[in-house]
């Protein structure tokens, strides 16, 4: 078989020493594994005595690659004397014309850097301000919507409702059972080194229906709605869709941020009940193997342990978790520039803000409501 | 370089059977430069999806450089086939140059400087400034995202190119300098070229042979002028209507590579 393997031989001749670069010197055997040092080697050899002449004659293929081999071997100039074929030459001319210096990358300096700063500032201003106009324009569609209620998107929000809230189900029922049952053998053990056993279900009860149920609720929401909204008002803005809304002259406060918030509002406390229920059946099954406290004492001491007012707090807390993640995930996918990489980012950034934005509302809650139902 | 034989492309949708091809057969000959041809919706791109294996026959076979299309995407597959997609399909996370010398990179054969070089030659080679190296691709406007992403696809200098609307979306300069280009390396390098087109000036300025896709199969396949003598009313309203009258009269001054 032939030998392909880019390589050079020499010839010795009356006028000098003259190169014979010989097989295809191609991409495709350039990149072979070995092949490049194999001929990197030979070509150092012939760069400290370089020959007088270079025969290009008998190579077999020569691509731009294996051009711009010989033409960076050559110190970017042609050879004094030089024989090759018109296809050879042809390839080698234009390596020759295009090739310059590269560009160089950008350094910033340090007055960029604080500039860089200043506008990172900016941008969180930015952001808030653009939340905040978004809340009202939320205001407005809902007054919209409450004077024209047979305009309203209705078909969107009974999609979302199914998307956000019936399809989270299994998922958010999984997690507050596990999280009831660890939390339940954890402080029981606690509570047995004191005998206050039966204290499991006021921890328990107050714990999960007031805190824990609505904020992990609304964590697993905002991962998984969250983004998704984000998601799909980014991929709208890259596939030119939002613009098309706009030329069209549709609203997409109207059509878009409402009937998503409504269903978050509707469906974020319907969900908090069904990971509450879940959490304290996980609880109350734990308690009764480690404690043997028994689901029916367990439920009977419920009621006395948690006050009603606990229930609306949680309710009214999830509303606004849920208006909260629509209102971000809208907001970043509005946001999101025309590209994938720029989707990427503003879901990331829509969930981390969602989930952070959600605790600190919970941690105001806390504050706020202090003396109520406790 | 390309056998399609017998091709059958069916998509399943829920309670409907869309035939794409019926029976198809095709066959591209090293240098040729194939038009594709075709109303909207007869598969073109399809074929060139089966081409390069991204899309697997429903029944028959696609050999392309000798082997089935769907052993194409292996190693140092770049220098095999190029293909230019319809949006360009460059990678937003990386520069210009990182999208163009990706290829060569991730072999992980050659020095740096030199797939530095090669990329720099190729970005220029399609008529683009070397100031435009480090910037995103979401700075660019279309015609250069496709002119980046032709540069992408010769990178490694590949026998086959399979080019998707190269010229939409190209000023008429942009698109006579690519012609140009096509030209001379199909000249220079033999290369074998498959595109879909609807641009009649690219078609005859470059195309040797013209394949035309209706009924679920190839009508015609010929020289530029045996495709536009055949008697089918698709030719009929594409070639003869009036801008095919306007872009035969370039082919009679000028006659086609090859």
């Amino acid at each position: 078989m032939e030998d392909l393997t880019p390589r050079i031989t020499v010839q010795d001749a009356p006028e000098g020493r003259c190169a014979l670069p010989q097989g295809r010197w191609t991409a495709a055997q350039l990149t072979l594994p070995g092949v490049w040092r194999g001929l990197a080697a030979s070509l150092k050899v012939w760069r400290v005595a370089p020959p007088v002449a270079w025969d290009l004659r008998g190579l077999q293929r020569l691509d731009h690659l294996g051009a711009q081999v010989l033409w960076n071997h050559w110190g970017r100039q042609w050879p004094e004397r030089l024989e090759l074929l018109a296809p050879q030459r042809a390839v080698l001319e234009r390596v020759a014309r295009y090739a310059v210096a590269p560009p160089l990358r950008l350094r910033l300096s340090w007055s960029q850097r604080v500039d860089r700063l200043g506008a990172g500032v900016l941008e969180v201003l930015e952001h808030g301000r653009d939340l905040t106009r978004l809340i009202g324009q939320l205001a407005l569609d809902l007054g919209r919507l409450l004077r024209a209620p047979h305009e309203g998107p209705w078909r969107d929000l009974s999609g979302h409702l199914y998307h956000i809230g019936a399809r989270a189900l299994p998922i958010t029922a999984m997690v507050g059972f596990l999280i009831g049952v660890v939390l339940a053998y954890l402080t029981s053990q606690q509570l047995r080194q004191f005998g206050a056993d039966t204290f499991i279900v006021n921890i328990l009860g107050l714990g999960l229906i007031r805190e824990l149920g609505p904020l992990l609720a609304a964590v697993l929401i905002a991962g998984r709605s969250g983004s998704a909204i984000t998601a799909q008002i980014g991929v709208m803005r890259v596939t030119e869709e939002l613009d098309a809304m706009r030329v069209m002259g549709i609203p997409r406060g109207f059509r878009l941020v409402l009937p998503r918030a409504l269903a978050l509002a509707v469906a974020m406390p319907l969900i908090t009940v069904w990971t509450t229920v879940a959490a304290l059946a996980g609880g109350m099954l734990a308690a009764d193997l480690a404690l043997g406290v028994t689901p029916e004492y367990f439920l009977h001491a419920l009621p006395r342990a948690v006050k009603f007012a606990n229930l609306t707090l949680a309710l009214a807390k999830s509303a606004v978790f849920g208006v909260l993640i629509a209102l971000i995930g809208c907001h970043f996918g509005l946001r999101v520039k025309p590209n994938t990489e720029s989707l990427g980012q503003g879901t990331t950034a829509s969930v981390v803000t969602s989930i952070t934005m959600v605790i600190l509302v919970d941690a105001l809650f806390a504050v706020i409501f202090k003396n109520v139902g406790i | 370089m390309v056998e399609v034989s017998g091709l059958w492309t069916v998509f399943h949708t829920p309670g409907h059977d869309a035939v794409v091809h019926r029976d198809l057969d095709l066959t591209v000959r090293r240098g040729d430069v194939l038009s594709l041809v075709g109303g909207s919706g007869t598969g073109k791109t399809v074929l060139l999806r089966h081409m390069l294996g991204l899309t697997a026959p429903t029944r028959g076979s696609v050999m392309v450089l000798g082997r089935p299309a769907e052993q194409l995407g292996s190693r140092g597959a770049a220098s095999r086939v190029g293909m230019l997609f319809q949006h360009g399909a460059l990678f937003s996370a990386f520069s210009v140059l990182d999208n163009i010398a990706f290829a060569l990179r991730e072999l992980k054969t050659l020095p740096a400087d030199l797939i530095r070089d090669a990329a720099l030659l190729k970005l220029q080679m399609v008529g683009l400034d070397a100031r435009h190296a480090h910037k995103m691709p979401a700075e660019l406007s279309g015609g250069m995202v496709k002119r980046v992403a032709l540069a992408r696809a010769l990178i490694m200098d590949p026998p086959l190119l399979l080019l998707d609307e190269p010229t939409a979306g190209l000023d008429p300069e942009s698109a006579d300098a690519f012609c140009g280009l096509l030209r001379s390396l199909h000249r220079e390098l033999g290369l074998t070229v498959v595109m879909v087109t609807h641009d009649l000036d690219t078609l005859f300025e470059l195309s040797t042979r013209v394949a035309v896709l209706a009924d679920q199969h190839v009508v015609v396949h010929g020289t530029p002028q045996e495709v536009i003598a055949f008697n089918h009313p698709f030719i009929h309203d594409f070639f003869l209507g009036e801008r095919g009258q306007r872009a035969m009269a370039l082919l009679h001054e000028r006659p086609p590579a090859g």
